[in-house]
């Protein structure tokens, strides 16, 4: 798969024709891609200039760029902003840890153990994201019977009336908590299959060198799937950046819990303001771009290959 | 071939009569029954389908204003929660009353506010909902509250202090903190919204005034006394039930439909169990008890509205609406209906119901009333920091900034 610069200038007639067929094979998927994807964009920048509420259609007026000045000027938006930020750091950082734990014990677990490793932990993946927020919910809330508090009664100074729903700090963790259970498989398959890549050999000349294991994980295993980790990492923080179903079943937004997804729409679905809450997803897509362009330009991520180049 | 011919004569029948959907709220499967029952009547002129809107009001609410906003045929009738109908009738989203569905004799006065906008009846009461305070009769008699006469939240409060129990109020962050919150600002003499019918640029808020701050000092006390319990920021009506048939149950305003689910769940807190009309904020003045229930509108875009209407006069009759509050525990709109033996005999507390039904209060109606609703909501949650020198001034301030479209909600 090594396309090199000089070739590009002068391609064989053979290359031409292969990149033809490409296109036609590729092309009408690619079509699509664009239409379903900018259109709706396209509606949401659009829409996102007018004062528009969908219960007042009559009353439909052009504000240019105001609802962004609206909604960069209020401090719910960075709130939310803020809220989203520390819920993708912190479930990240949890996430690359224990997914990195779970790759290594797939990897190395003997091999008639490996099939049921692999299961186990990709059971909490296979489960709906809103299923597992009602059972975490549920499991918390003491209002209908959750059991958490009693498991953690034995704790000295825990106290077993304690509402998770009722702070911000105790909702966050219960939110971080599932989020993490939900997927942490995702990226531990992600490590698992660059663990793969990293060859043998390279770790049997390191070990025969003297090193010890903590130095050939140092230096022969993680320089190796520094691809694998940072498209792992890239893909779960733009995920986690758009996080949703946790919040909007579990606390829907209160105690300043709401992240921007559940901001946006709590204003276009909940108000019916379309224009505010496009101006919200515009702005909640920008970030998303931002991620991304930081992950592919600053740390080199390159996701045709999976390799850093 | 037979069966086939059979099925081909069934759908004859079937195409002949056209079928009118039915947008209901989950209940007990009584409205199912109504709409079979009224099929059956209607001997072929239309047919009845129900179709089962989300659980909770706003989400009932967001479901119907979006299809309703793109014009969607399939919306003949409706059951619609009383304060989300100005924001439907406003824009002409909803067919206009007949003639003949307009009389509202007999019909308690709360449903038929409930029902209107703009001094018109936009919709057809079907039921009415109304909170009762319910307590444990053991409870009262050991703090010697006389309970034939009315009570006041400073009454229950101090029973709840001595005793060390807890009281049974709506603290979450959803539609019933609202609730709560109009019952306490109507029953201390004032309202949330004084002039309901202006543009949203020029409403005005009845919160930061002597009512208000009454409303937010109980609040606040049960809230920052722990009388509500732990979970009191969490907790819903059925919350409520958990708590008040718990060892520290002691008052709770909810509504009727804990009777049957109480009664069915433990007869030995049903012999415990008292009923009385909404406790007062101000001794001197009767309580404004909570009000809701369910309208039927009929959609602007329906295909058929004549039968829609039709099927809606069905419905409404008294003897469907006395079957539907024994089967479901849903009271009456039409005053007639308490008077059936069977209402009498399921629901002993039916007398007070519908007195407390006169009394009721209902919220805010302004097409507005969803930001007014979630702004209350933002401002006087959790209940613990509820503030009477703070929280009605920050809050009335808030939600006039929204509706002028300078904050986000």
């Amino acid at each position: 798969m090594s396309t090199t610069a000089p070739q590009k200038t002068r391609r064989s007639a053979r290359a031409r024709a292969e990149g033809r067929l490409g296109w036609m094979l590729a092309g009408p998927a690619f079509v699509i891609m664009l239409l379903v994807t900018m259109y709706p964009i396209g509606q949401a920048l659009f829409d996102s200039m007018f004062s528009l509420r969908l219960t007042a259609p009559d009353e439909r007026s052009f504000v240019f760029f105001d609802n962004y000045r609206v909604v960069l000027g209020d401090p719910a938006f960075w709130q939310s902003m803020g809220v989203t930020l520390f819920i993708t750091v912190v479930t990240v950082l949890l996430e690359l840890i224990l997914g990195f734990l779970l790759a290594l014990v797939m990897h190395r677990a003997i091999k008639k153990l490996r099939g049921l490793a692999r299961t186990a932990i990709l059971v909490p993946y296979g489960i709906i994201t809103v299923v597992a927020a009602f059972a975490w919910f549920y499991a918390f809330d003491i209002n209908s019977g959750g059991y958490v508090n009693n498991w953690l009664s034995w704790i000295p100074g825990f106290n077993p009336e304690l509402n998770w729903f009722a702070e911000q700090g105790t909702s966050l963790v219960v939110i971080i908590f599932s989020e993490v259970w939900k997927t942490t498989p995702f990226i531990s398959l992600l490590l698992l299959s660059g663990l793969a890549q990293v060859p043998g050999d390279l770790e049997e000349a390191a070990k025969v060198d003297g090193a010890t294991g903590w130095e050939v994980m140092r230096r022969v295993i993680l320089p190796n799937m520094k691809a694998a980790i940072m498209v792992a990492v890239l893909f779960r923080t733009l995920e986690a950046f758009r996080i949703f179903d946790n919040i909007y079943i579990m606390t829907g937004g209160a105690n300043d819990t709401e992240a921007l997804s559940l901001l946006a729409y709590n204003t276009s679905i909940g108000r019916l303001e379309i224009g505010l809450g496009s101006a919200i997803s515009v702005l909640l897509f920008l970030s998303v771009l931002i991620i991304a362009a930081i992950f592919i330009k600053g740390f080199k991520v390159d996701l045709a290959t999976g390799r850093n180049s | 071939m037979r069966a086939t011919r059979v099925l081909a004569a069934a759908s004859v029948v079937a195409l002949a009569a056209p079928t009118l959907t039915w947008y209901i709220n989950p209940d007990d499967g009584g409205q199912a029954r109504i709409a079979a029952a009224c099929t059956d009547a209607a001997d072929g002129a239309y047919r009845i389908e129900t179709s089962l809107l989300p659980r909770d009001a706003a989400s009932q609410r967001e479901q119907l204003a979006r299809r309703l906003a793109a014009g969607d045929a399939s919306l003949d009738i409706m059951s619609l929660d009383p304060p989300f109908i100005p924001e439907l009738a406003e824009p002409g989203f909803l067919d206009e009353v007949p003639e003949e569905l307009q009389q509202t004799d007999g019909i308690v006065q709360g449903a038929v506010e409930s029902a209107s906008w703009d001094g018109e009846l936009v919709t057809v009461p079907f039921w009415a909902n109304t909170q009762l305070l319910w307590y444990r009769e053991s409870v009262a008699e050991q703090a010697g509250l006389d309970m034939s006469q009315p009570v006041t939240w400073d009454d229950i409060i101090s029973v709840a202090e001595e005793q060390d129990l807890r009281l049974g109020v709506q603290g979450a962050l959803a539609e019933s903190l609202t609730v709560w919150i109009n019952a306490l600002v109507a029953s201390a003499g004032g309202q949330i919204l004084e002039n309901p019918e202006a543009s949203a640029d020029d409403l005005r808020l009845g919160l930061d005034t002597d009512a208000g701050r009454a409303a937010a000092d109980i609040i606040g006390r049960i809230g920052s006394e722990g009388l509500g319990g732990s979970g009191l920021p969490t907790a819903d009506e059925n919350a409520n039930m958990n708590l008040f048939q718990g060892e520290q149950g002691s008052f709770m305003v909810n509504w009727p439909f804990v009777w049957p689910a109480m009664t069915g769940a433990d007869p030995e807190i049903a012999d415990d169990l008292g009923w009385a009309v909404y406790p007062r904020v101000d001794a001197e003045t009767p309580a404004a008890p909570p009000v809701g229930g369910i309208n039927l509108g009929v959609g602007a875009f329906s295909d058929n509205p004549d039968l829609a209407w039709q099927a809606v006069a069905c419905i409404v009759q008294p003897e469907n609406q006395s079957e539907y509050f024994v089967t479901d525990g849903n009271p009456p709109s039409n005053a007639a209906a308490y008077d059936d033996p069977r209402v009498q005999e399921e629901f002993p507390m039916a007398d007070t119901i519908r007195e407390s039904l006169d009394l009721g209060v209902p919220r805010p109606q302004t097409p507005y009333y969803n930001e007014i609703s979630i702004g209350l909501q933002r401002t006087w949650h959790p209940p613990t920091a509820v503030n009477p020198d703070s929280t009605p001034a920050s809050s009335s301030e808030f939600i006039l900034a929204v509706l002028r479209g300078e904050r986000l909600l």
